[in-house]
């Protein structure tokens, strides 16, 4: 008998008998019908506690304003995908503006240029499926078009997030969305830069991924 | 899955007083004053001759077979259906909340649940259902609570002896840091495990000493054994009633000659 | 468990609790990383609950829980299916042996020598990374506490937090004689330095191992909760990602992680959320450009179907390891997580462990509590710790005729003269004539009371006997 056997054998045949499955009410988890206002306030508070960096701005001027901040920390290169909205609109801005950092596009499987990412890189510009505004975290959907490692590797990762698109918890967000539906490779929430609490508790912030987070609002 | 909310019975007349092994031999004053707090707001305490131990030593030590011969003995001792008082969250526990789960699966699981229904812990019985008002007569004092886990946990009354205190309008009370932390009896616990159980008493002892309070008080006289005894060793300045004493001492006008804050002891009479 | 040649740090008699629990009492550095890291620990969860119906959250957690465990075996098969559809390969394995013999062959059949791990509780049970070693697979800690604890060749101390028994001085000694870097009390600069170090480790690892929060059966999900994103590298970058979780961690749907996340992180660490919640359905797909090619999930058995087959011994397994009850546990706060020897430590240790190594090797266990029933108040899916402490503690003993010893190891703790004791003590106290004499006897003798009374007065003055008990002294007042 296989393992597998063994083991759904043992459980199925439980000497206790059947275990009744007691009711589950989410209700507890409700929240308020917060204004996106509200929302959009909670979710900057959030965030902000623990180093993310939030600008609220435009679907006009934010490239404008994602320029101003890299150039500020220095940043020479930019990866963005070549076919999404975001890494469209700043190919097409890169055209017209010298300020923003060198923009490479993420075409080619990781295995060809794996250093060259993981050495060069300085920021990875995302977008998001929304966020949640009681935990402060982003909804991110890697897929083909936006791989993973786009928001991990660069030490700043930028998340451009609309807020017509905030909910209030993780069960609303989850509900909505219909995720049970289907779900990526890869889905996740981010809720600020990487951190640390491992050397007696004290709190560093950029460990593995992410140093910086910056998350440019679209209202 | 919720524990149920308290449902208070109406005052009765009468009460069965089960007094605990611990009181029987080494507290006796203690339930002496929590039968006279019962008959001073009228309710007549009936007082079961056989009554001996709840059974919870062999319980926690996992000798169910003892823990039960013992604890089904007592189980007649309240035939009629009056509440059954217990000076000490942690008899009061092993009665309320354990006695059902010792006699499942027995002929005496009705009538174990049944007796374990009527079962109130005695400070929450005189607050609670009695609504006792205490009038203090006693010179201005100091005193900390010290909440047994078994009265705050198990019997839910960590609000009571608080509550019931601050009715004395001379008495401060204080509270320690870490109150809600054990102070390391745990029954056998502090036989098998005594250097743990000494480091939990001594920080204990520290934390009490620290409120500038030279006398505290408490439902369990496990916890008073282990505190006292420990303060007592060490020549610590702090000392222990149990509450039921202290409460009596306050507020009895024959009482007033007596030492008010005088720690239990045995050989007083 | 494994036999191995080398000295495994895991190598360590369980039975052996009394010296290392005095060891630790006596060790000032132990007692006050402990107690200041607990006392933040604590504030940090009642902060972090602050405003929530903490009662009805936590119904709602056993509740998932337990529906869960209803249907365990459905749901394993229902996961199973999922993943399978999603690209996952599916592994069972009966105990921590065939689990490692199953993740070497993974690596095997890859040429793989080199294994970066994210951290997992279950992987310490397998005894994985000194397994590996044995093998010639190198398999290195990315997380830093566990990196930390490798470093030291020590196993973790707490199951959230595995260094938390060092102190900032202790750290940087150990980092700097073994990876060089400068003394410095400056967490920065020391956790830059391990970024720097685990950074070529995530790029060139052949495989990377983790483990799972949450599964889930609905989707075919696997959650991953952490703060330092070592957890996704560790997911992402080598081209085979091994996850390893117990059979028990299965829930039925994707909704019921709301319900679960809420609740693991803020009794955890206090936090409302970790930096990241990864959630994984397979392999990269054909046109997506990172992420492992092969996902695998170990299913890990280890004693965990033996524990579902008791009603009362059932509830064990709806811990969602959040630590929460060590936090608490003024046992724990005082000997720290090593004095258990086992690889859980704390409350869920003393319940888990014993099902695991039995109760003849996990003898002293049950009986290291006081059952103040702290860690049961703050469990996010109310298991009854200090009822299943009492029920092993009866297993230990056989002490219930009824209810026949079941766990392995049962009646390990007996002793011919405690059970004596016992008996003769549940003789007097069953029959009130006898009991009201004895007691009369040792209230009118109670000047020869012995003064020393072994462990008790090691510590404390004995208890005066009364000269009249209250069964004396009511019958008067009945005169």
């Amino acid at each position: 008998m296989s393992s597998k056997d063994t083991i759904l054998q043992r459980l199925r045949n439980r000497s206790g008998g059947e275990i009744t499955a007691p009711d589950c009410d989410f209700s507890v988890l409700r929240r308020p019908d917060w204004s996106t206002g509200e929302k959009l306030d909670l979710f900057q508070k959030m965030i902000e506690s623990v180093h993310g960096e939030v600008h609220r701005t435009t679907e006009s001027e934010w490239v404008g304003v994602l320029a101003g901040l890299l150039q500020s920390r220095g940043a020479r290169t930019m990866l963005v995908s070549p076919v999404q909205k975001i890494g469209l609109a700043l190919k097409e801005a890169a055209n017209s503006r010298d300020d923003l950092p060198d923009l490479l596009l993420y075409d080619e499987a990781i295995e060809q240029w794996q250093e060259e990412l993981f050495t060069t890189v300085d920021v990875g510009i995302t977008s998001t499926r929304g966020a949640i505004a009681e935990t402060g975290s982003l909804i991110l959907w890697p897929s083909a078009d936006e791989p993973r490692l786009m928001s991990l590797v660069p030490p700043f990762h930028v998340a451009v997030l609309y807020a017509s698109e905030l909910y209030a918890t993780f069960h609303e967000a989850m509900q909505a969305q219909r995720w049970h539906e289907s779900m990526p490779t890869n889905a996740l929430l981010v809720s600020g830069p990487s951190k640390t609490a491992d050397i007696e508790q004290t709190l560093v912030y950029g460990v593995h991924g992410p140093k910086e987070l910056i998350v440019l609002v679209i209202e | 899955m919720t524990d149920p909310i308290k449902f208070y019975p109406p005052k009765p007349e009468k009460v069965y007083f089960f007094g605990t092994c611990l009181i029987d031999l080494f507290y006796p004053d203690a339930g002496m004053a929590g039968i006279q707090l019962l008959e001073r707001e009228g309710i007549e305490v009936l007082y079961p001759e056989d009554q001996t131990c709840c059974g919870q030593p062999a319980f926690t030590s996992g000798y169910h077979d003892d823990a039960r011969a013992v604890a089904r003995s007592q189980l007649d001792l309240f035939p009629e259906n009056w509440p059954i008082v217990v000076p000490s969250g942690s008899c009061g526990g092993m009665m309320r909340k354990h006695y059902p789960g010792l006699f499942k699966d027995t002929p005496d699981d009705v009538r174990a649940a049944e007796v374990a229904g009527r079962v109130w812990e005695l400070t929450d019985f005189l607050l609670n259902v009695c609504h006792i008002k205490l009038k203090d007569l006693g010179e201005p004092a100091t005193v900390a609570m010290h909440t047994s886990c078994t009265a705050r946990r198990e019997m839910g009354v960590a609000a009571v002896g608080p509550a019931l205190l601050n009715q004395l309008e001379n008495v401060e009370l204080v509270e320690q840091i870490r109150a809600e932390e054990c102070c390391g009896f745990g029954g056998t616990f502090a036989i098998r495990h005594p250097e743990i159980s000494g480091a939990m008493v001594s920080e204990k002892v520290d934390a009490l000493v620290d409120t500038g309070a030279k006398d505290f008080v408490t439902t369990d006289c496990g916890c008073l054994m282990n505190i006292d005894g420990f303060a007592g060793k060490n020549q610590k300045p702090i000392k222990g009633q149990h509450i039921l004493s202290f409460l009596w001492q306050r507020t009895d006008a024959g009482s007033q000659n007596s030492p008010v804050n005088a720690s239990e002891k045995g050989d007083k009479q | 468990m494994n036999t191995t040649a080398e000295q495994s740090p895991h190598q360590i008699d369980v039975k052996e609790f009394h010296p290392r629990a005095r060891a630790a009492l006596g060790d000032p550095q132990i007692r006050k990383n402990f107690r200041n890291a607990m006392n933040g620990l604590m504030s940090k969860r009642t902060a972090a609950f602050e405003g929530w119906d903490v009662e009805t959250l936590r119904d709602l957690g056993a509740n998932v829980r337990m529906r869960a465990l209803a249907n365990l075996p459905d749901l394993l098969e229902q996961l199973e299916q999922k993943l399978t559809e999603n690209g996952v390969r599916v592994h069972w394995a009966v105990d921590a042996d065939e689990a490692c013999r199953i993740v070497r062959d993974i690596c095997v059949a890859r040429d793989a020598k080199s294994v970066i791990k994210g951290k997992s509780m279950v992987s310490e049970e397998m005894e994985l990374n000194h397994y590996l070693h044995e093998q010639g697979i190198e398999a290195l800690e990315s997380d830093l506490g566990e990196y930390i604890v490798q470093l030291a060749e020590e196993t973790p101390s707490h199951i959230i937090m595995p260094a938390i028994h060092k102190n900032t001085d202790e750290i940087s000694k150990l980092l700097h004689e073994k990876t060089g870097t400068d003394l410095s009390h400056d967490a920065n600069y020391l956790t830059a330095s391990a970024r720097l170090q685990m950074r070529e480790k995530f790029m060139n690892a052949d495989v990377g191992v983790s483990g799972v929060n949450f599964a889930v059966a609905e989707t075919g999900t696997l959650c991953l909760v952490e703060n330092e994103g070592n957890g996704r590298m560790t997911t992402t970058v080598p081209p085979c990602h091994i996850a390893v979780t117990g059979i028990e961690k299965v829930v039925p749907n994707l909704e019921d992680v709301t319900a679960l996340l809420a609740l693991l992180t803020r009794s955890a660490t206090g936090q409302h959320i970790t930096t990241y919640f990864n959630m994984i359905s397979g392999p990269r797909k054909t046109d997506e450009l990172d992420g492992p090619e092969e996902v695998h999930l170990v299913l890990v058995d280890n004693g965990r179907s033996t524990i579902y087959q008791d009603d009362q011994l059932l509830d064990t397994l709806r811990c969602i390891r959040c630590g929460a009850c060590m936090n608490h546990c003024p046992v724990y706060t005082r000997v720290g997580g090593h004095t258990y020897g086992t690889t859980y430590p704390g409350p869920i240790g003393k319940i888990l462990m014993p099902h695991l190594i039995g109760l003849d090797e996990g003898r002293h266990l049950p009986s290291a509590s006081s059952l103040c029933g702290a860690c049961g108040e703050v469990c996010p899916v109310k298991i009854p710790i200090p009822d299943l402490l009492v029920r092993l503690r009866q297993e230990a003993v056989d002490g219930d005729r009824l209810h026949p010893g079941k766990v392995k190891g049962h009646g390990a703790k007996r002793s011919s003269v405690e059970a004596m004791i016992w008996k003769g003590w549940g003789l007097m106290h069953a029959k009130p004539a006898l009991y009201r004499f004895g007691t009369g006897i040792a209230a009118k003798f109670r000047k020869l009371q012995p003064g020393k009374i072994g462990g008790w007065t090691q510590y404390r003055t004995a208890p005066a006997l009364a000269p009249k008990t209250l069964h004396q002294r009511m019958k008067e007042r009945q005169q």
